[in-house]
């Protein structure tokens, strides 16, 4: 077979995981011969037709598997073409696309072929040849294989700056359903061994200087949004455990794309939930660096995040008794609550007030978007200047731009008048009823 | 300071020569209307003063600056000198003279006018050079690596470090095509030298292979069910592409015609979901303000 065609094969299995960060280190390069160094920032290299950032060649070793896993394109039973690369080929191709900058680095996963061992075993091969017989300095990303032995998991873990195990399903019962060879626990042990392992080699550092780092960029995981029932409030609270319990730098998700047995999944026809991952990613932001926590977001009640709505003012306009806040007296972790200030924004707000009082005129130049923020904030005690609260005025601002030009077209189309004054304001339930297609 | 705003300095483009003028401007006690390098016509109607470059004023004046001013001051500076912006220079002169005035905590003015659009210039310069280190692309040309960019900003100089570490044992050459400047690098030795255009022989079959290696992955990456151009766009502004491998098809002088081929088929249905979805920018490297 061409190489070009292994590649097509084997980049078109992967493209569907969806981390390619090369973030989380920093590293120059060395003298020995070999190229490649690191940016903690990551840095992208291209950006593919959805929109999407490539930083890495994203490959698998091969994808032939012995797992059957319903909602994988990889799974046996799924007619299509096959390929493997040897560790030989792909470090050629991982050294070439490096030099020409067209790469950060490798991401390299595998479907199992054999069994867990021979997999992993057949990936630290082409680590190891990258390493050691090119000193490629740059950027790895490997994919822990669940099942595999935890001695072949720390030696891959050696080699590669980033290392993730895919947790697939956001539960127990979606896993069973969808992915009978693989259990809970082949997952979450690998994954807690990678956290005990990054945990006792950072102590081991300070003993020796110059031992080798275990993933020195850490641990992140993936899982599929929208194959399962699974509830954006399942999602979010183990986004948060998997933080707090294991560490991780990153979760991802991924809507699902429907490849799967459609006996089971959502049929071919069903188009991936981009905007349910979308929210996702808003609230895993809100955990990450905006102080808040899952329960704040979502709780029993209220299991979905708002579709017209992005999860920050959502939980903004649920809490009134909490605003105005004064722009120039406000504690930082209270102007990361206000919809339209951002980490960038807060943090002009903080220096710029040392030197100066802050008027409403003053905030677009610090990044804020003061469209929305208004409903939210006084400077030197006033609100501003003309402001009109109507339930319709506010949400027409805190709104997306797209989910705005969406509910216009609805409404040219059936005649609603919506912002007609004379007309009853529309509260927030018509507005989802419109957007949910009930109006 | 006398305000004469009709007195337009003239210097030879420099960054020395900045120095010079702010030099003039304290010692002269003359606020210009403009700053022009010399290279240029000179249109407007006004008092010209040509501003002689004397390496030992700069050096006095950016020694000032230094330690009045700490050296992040001085940075920003440098790198607003490297702007493609017309006022870069006139905007440096009131940068400092309110430097001067207010002393290291300028830099906290964030509200001012002046310290504002500093800081935007700055950080357009900033960007500018990091979409450089993301989209460039090396071709082999027997062992020499050789790049071609067309960035509106000088930003040569904050981007050769970056490769010259990178690609240690390599030798290389990164050629600004706008500003005729390139960066040459080899294993040791790394400097930036004027050429005002250069001709590159026809590809190997070697290098055309890990061309056409990168494209096909490149087209196969996308997940057609997500097409979204206009995320795309916003990430990778169209400008980048005629110097980006997986945008050309194979001729050698790909930075003269861009194809500009779209890599996943158009299909208006896919286009108007997409549309619709345009916020979901799934990019994970970018970070999402909420």
């Amino acid at each position: 077979m061409e190489l070009i065609e292994k590649l097509e094969i084997l980049g078109d299995s992967a493209k569907y995981d969806a981390a390619c960060t090369s973030s989380g280190v920093d590293r120059r390069g060395r003298n020995d011969g070999g190229i490649g160094n690191s940016y903690a920032c990551g840095i992208c290299h291209s950006f593919a037709a959805d929109g999407r950032c490539i930083s890495l060649l994203k490959v698998l070793m091969t994808n032939s598997c012995i797992y059957n896993c319903k909602y994988c394109i990889n799974r046996t039973d799924n007619d299509i073409p096959r390929a493997r690369f040897t560790p030989e080929e792909l470090a050629d191709i991982t050294i070439n696309f490096y030099r020409r900058n067209y790469i950060e680095g490798l991401f390299l996963s595998s479907a199992v072929i054999r069994n867990p061992d021979y997999t992993c075993e057949q990936m630290i091969e082409c680590l190891a040849l990258l390493r050691n017989k090119y000193r490629f300095n740059g950027y790895i990303h490997a994919k822990a294989i669940p099942g595999a032995d935890s001695e072949l998991i720390s030696r891959l873990g050696m080699y590669a700056d980033r290392i993730s195990v895919n947790i697939e399903l956001p539960s127990q019962q979606s896993l069973e359903r969808l992915a009978p060879d693989k259990s809970r626990s082949s997952i979450f042990l690998p994954m807690g061994h990678i956290t005990a392992k990054i945990q006792q080699n950072s102590t081991e550092i300070v003993k020796y200087r110059h031992a080798d780092k275990f993933a020195p960029a850490g641990q992140s995981t993936q899982m599929i949004i929208g194959a399962t029932e699974d509830t954006d409030y399942q999602i979010i609270r183990l986004s948060e455990a998997l933080y707090n319990k294991y560490s991780l730098k990153r979760v991802f998700f991924s809507a699902y794309v429907p490849v799967g047995d459609s006996r089971v999944l959502p049929d071919e026809n069903t188009p991936p939930p981009l905007l349910r991952e979308h929210r996702l990613y808003q609230a895993d932001w809100l955990l990450r660096f905006y102080g808040y926590r899952a329960d704040e977001l979502l709780d029993e009640k209220h299991q979905s995040f708002d579709p017209l709505l992005d999860p920050k003012c959502n939980w903004a306009v649920n809490h009134p008794e909490l605003f105005p806040v004064e722009i120039n007296k406000a504690p930082y972790e209270t102007l990361l609550r206000v919809p339209g200030i951002g980490v960038k924004s807060a943090n002009r707000i903080c220096t710029a007030r040392r030197e100066a009082k802050l008027r409403f005129e003053d905030l677009k130049k610090l990044g804020v978007v003061v469209k929305r923020a208004q409903y939210f904030i006084t400077c030197m005690g006033r609100q501003q200047q003309g402001l009109i609260i109507t339930e319709a005025a506010v949400m027409r601002q805190l709104m997306s731009a797209s989910t705005v030009r969406k509910l216009d077209g609805m409404q040219s189309m059936e005649q609603l008048s919506f912002f007609d004054e004379k007309s009853a304001a529309p509260t927030l339930e018509d507005y989802r009823k419109c957007l949910t297609g009930q109006m | 300071m006398s305000d004469r705003s009709d007195v337009i300095f003239v210097y030879d483009g420099s960054f020395d020569g900045i120095m010079c003028c702010i030099f003039y401007c304290y010692y002269e006690k003359t606020m210009p209307s403009d700053i022009r390098p010399s290279d240029e016509e000179q249109l407007m109607l006004g008092a010209y003063i040509d501003i002689i470059t004397d390496c030992e004023k700069a050096e006095r004046v950016r020694s000032a600056i230094k330690t009045k001013l700490g050296e992040d001051f001085l940075k920003i500076v440098q790198r607003l000198s490297l702007s493609f912006e017309e006022d870069r220079e006139l905007l440096i002169l009131k940068f400092v003279i309110l430097g001067f005035k207010y002393g290291r905590r300028v830099l906290s003015r964030l509200a001012d006018n002046t310290v504002n659009r500093v800081m935007k210039v700055e950080s357009y310069v900033a960007k500018e050079a990091h979409l450089s280190l993301e989209f460039l692309r090396f071709s082999d040309y027997g062992g020499v690596l050789v790049a071609v960019i067309e960035p509106k900003n000088t930003v040569l100089p904050l981007i050769a470090d970056h490769f010259a570490d990178r690609l240690r044992p390599e030798r290389f050459m990164i050629f600004d095509k706008n500003h005729k400047m390139a960066v040459i690098h080899e294993p040791g030795r790394t400097e930036i030298i004027y050429i005002d255009s250069l001709d590159l022989p026809r590809a190997s079959e070697e290098e055309r292979k890990f061309r056409a290696l990168w494209r096909s992955f490149y087209n196969i990456i996308g997940i057609k069910e997500r097409y979204n151009p206009r995320c795309r766009m916003n990430h990778c502004p169209k400008r980048y592409w005629g110097n980006m491998t997986e945008f050309n098809d194979d001729e050698d002088n790909y930075s003269d015609k861009p194809s500009l081929s779209e890599g996943v088929l158009l299909s208006d249905d896919v286009i108007s979901s997409a549309d619709m979805l345009s916020e979901s920018s799934i990019s994970s490297e970018s970070s999402t303000e909420v």
